[in-house]
């Protein structure tokens, strides 16, 4: 049984039809990857996994549960963790404070022990940690927010656009931090506007178009694939 | 001599403002809006105070203590059935919804409470005590007050920043989407907001009514507003802003009142405002809030 199963999920902005009828799924150990243009519903399928959006449809069954009507807030405690659009971490508290929030969900006896973890995968968070969030450059607070949803020890973690706004070598850092995390036992959920980089590293990869999957296959059959060369990789 | 004396009563004036104040910036700095009934909470807070320890004839402690529980609970209940429907609406439907709590408290209290004016009972001998041969002499009450306020900012301050809620309470007023990811319960946060605003205007109505014994049900009124402005004036969302605006917000007003005119006192303090908010929008310790695009 998949790990995280989405079955026909529909959702609405007012009278704007943003996701259509989207199912996929989530094998434990995977690295999946949703791909497509700004606008096709990406992060809106990440919201509505994370109980931040709902659909009116189907249901998301994520480690046999059906999570669809579950408070947003719940759902990291049962092991689902999103590092959303844009970094979103907290501004105006410090690293460390910001790592401590990642662990909300947790007990206190696994905070140090999660932290350790995380610097340790990220050693410039440590040298930081007393620092205001907002001070850190783009790089170092897309590590923060990463480090921060691994706080929660999460069995998926979603990630949206983890490579946006950075430089050609942070983005390969990120990447091969991705691959880290998820030969480590972390299922990883993907959603980058980078296709090619994100193809790279993906078991299989789900093509949206306008709100509808349109496409899946293995990463390295989507990389060759001549569409999706044509729309996503430049050629 | 005289200047130090009314500097130090302006900062006793200033302390209630102070605690009055944190409810409007702790307040707006998580939910973003103006809780305009924060001051009828007062209100409440001194009428409930003033029953229990006439009629029930309770202790000074035991008074105080009800007064706090019973407006924490009017925090919760206010947020929960006249603003939680609205956590979605724009903040001008949430800011006339908050002036019509405040009328609804204001006319609740003058049906149970009754328009005559009511005396707060004694709760300090009006002692005073001497300082430097007699020639500054001050009350233990203003020294009570200003007392009370410190507290009150030290044990918020550890609370905000050193406890699990606390920290949650800051992290809802960055990012509430960001929050709820982290398991924060982004509503349970904000009723906790308004339980601890609401709990100290308890505390704010017991001193106010210490200093000025008679009362009517729109006692809330202009302290609600004067202390709104000291969370402007000091950058509202920011603790230690309200702090800083509700003390010079007082000393300025006692100082206005010495030197200059009783009569346009309430006009030299707001004109200060206008003032602050011109040279700065923030307020004295506000944040500029950098915009996302």
């Amino acid at each position: 049984m998949a790990l995280l199963e989405v079955n026909d999920i529909n959702v609405y902005y007012g009278s704007i039809h943003a996701i259509k009828s989207v199912s996929f799924e989530v094998n434990e150990g995977e690295i999946i990857s949703l791909i497509g243009a700004n606008g096709a519903g990406k992060s809106t399928i990440l919201k509505t996994i994370s109980g931040l959006l709902r659909s009116n449809t189907g249901s998301i069954v994520f480690d046999g549960k059906d999570i669809s009507q579950v408070p947003a807030h719940k759902i990291v405690y049962l092991g689902l963790a999103q590092c959303c659009e844009g970094r979103r971490i907290f501004q105006q508290m410090t690293v460390l404070e910001n790592l401590e929030m990642g662990a909300y969900s947790q007990p206190d006896t696994t905070i140090k022990k999660n932290l350790e973890m995380v610097f340790e995968r990220f050693p410039r968070l440590k040298e930081r940690r007393r620092q205001i969030a907002g001070t850190l450059s783009g790089g170092e607070q897309q590590m923060l927010a990463m480090g921060r949803a691994m706080m929660s020890n999460p069995k998926i973690l979603l990630l949206d656009e983890p490579s946006m706004g950075l430089s050609p070598i942070l983005v390969d850092e990120i990447f091969d931090i991705i691959k880290t995390l998820n030969r480590d036992g972390t299922t990883i959920l993907l959603v980058e506007q980078n296709a090619q980089k994100a193809l790279k590293i993906t078991d299989r990869g789900y093509v949206l178009e306008t709100g509808r999957i349109v496409k899946s296959a293995k990463g390295k059959e989507l990389l060759d694939d001549d569409d999706v060369k044509k729309a996503y990789l430049g050629g | 001599m005289a200047f130090l004396s009314y500097l130090i009563n302006g900062m006793g004036l200033g302390s209630v403002y102070a605690i009055i104040a944190l409810g409007y910036t702790m307040v707006y700095g998580i939910a973003k809006m103006l809780n305009f009934a924060h001051g009828d909470v007062i209100m409440i807070g001194a009428y409930t105070a003033f029953y229990c320890l006439t009629v029930f004839k309770f202790s000074t402690f035991t008074s105080i203590l009800i007064a706090v529980l019973l407006c924490t609970v009017l925090g919760i209940l206010i947020e929960r059935f006249a603003y939680k429907p609205l956590r979605k609406a724009s903040s001008l439907s949430v800011l006339i919804t908050a002036i019509g709590v405040s009328y609804f408290l204001q006319n609740l209290a003058q049906i149970l409470f009754g328009t005559n004016p009511k005396v707060f009972p004694e709760l300090m001998r009006n002692s005073t005590f001497s300082l430097f041969d007699g020639q500054l002499t001050l009350s233990y009450k203003t020294l009570l007050t200003i007392i009370v306020c410190i507290l009150i900012m030290i044990l918020l301050t550890i609370f905000v920043n050193k406890t699990k809620t606390g920290k949650a309470m800051r992290a809802c007023s960055q990012d509430k989407e960001a929050a709820q990811l982290m398991g924060i319960n982004v509503d349970n946060t904000i009723s906790i907001t308004f339980a601890l605003g609401s709990g100290l205007a308890a505390i704010a109505a017991v001193l106010l009514c210490m200093t000025y014994s008679t009362f009517t049900p729109t006692l809330g009124s202009m302290p609600g507003i004067k202390a709104f402005t000291a969370a402007v004036f000091g950058g509202i969302g920011s603790i230690p802003g309200a702090f800083v605006g509700g003390l010079l917000l007082g000393i300025i007003e006692t100082l206005t009142k010495a030197y200059l005119s009783t009569q346009l006192s309430d006009a030299i303090v707001f004109m200060v405002l206008i003032i602050v908010l011109l040279i700065r929008p923030t307020g004295l310790l506000g944040k500029k809030v950098h915009e996302k695009v």
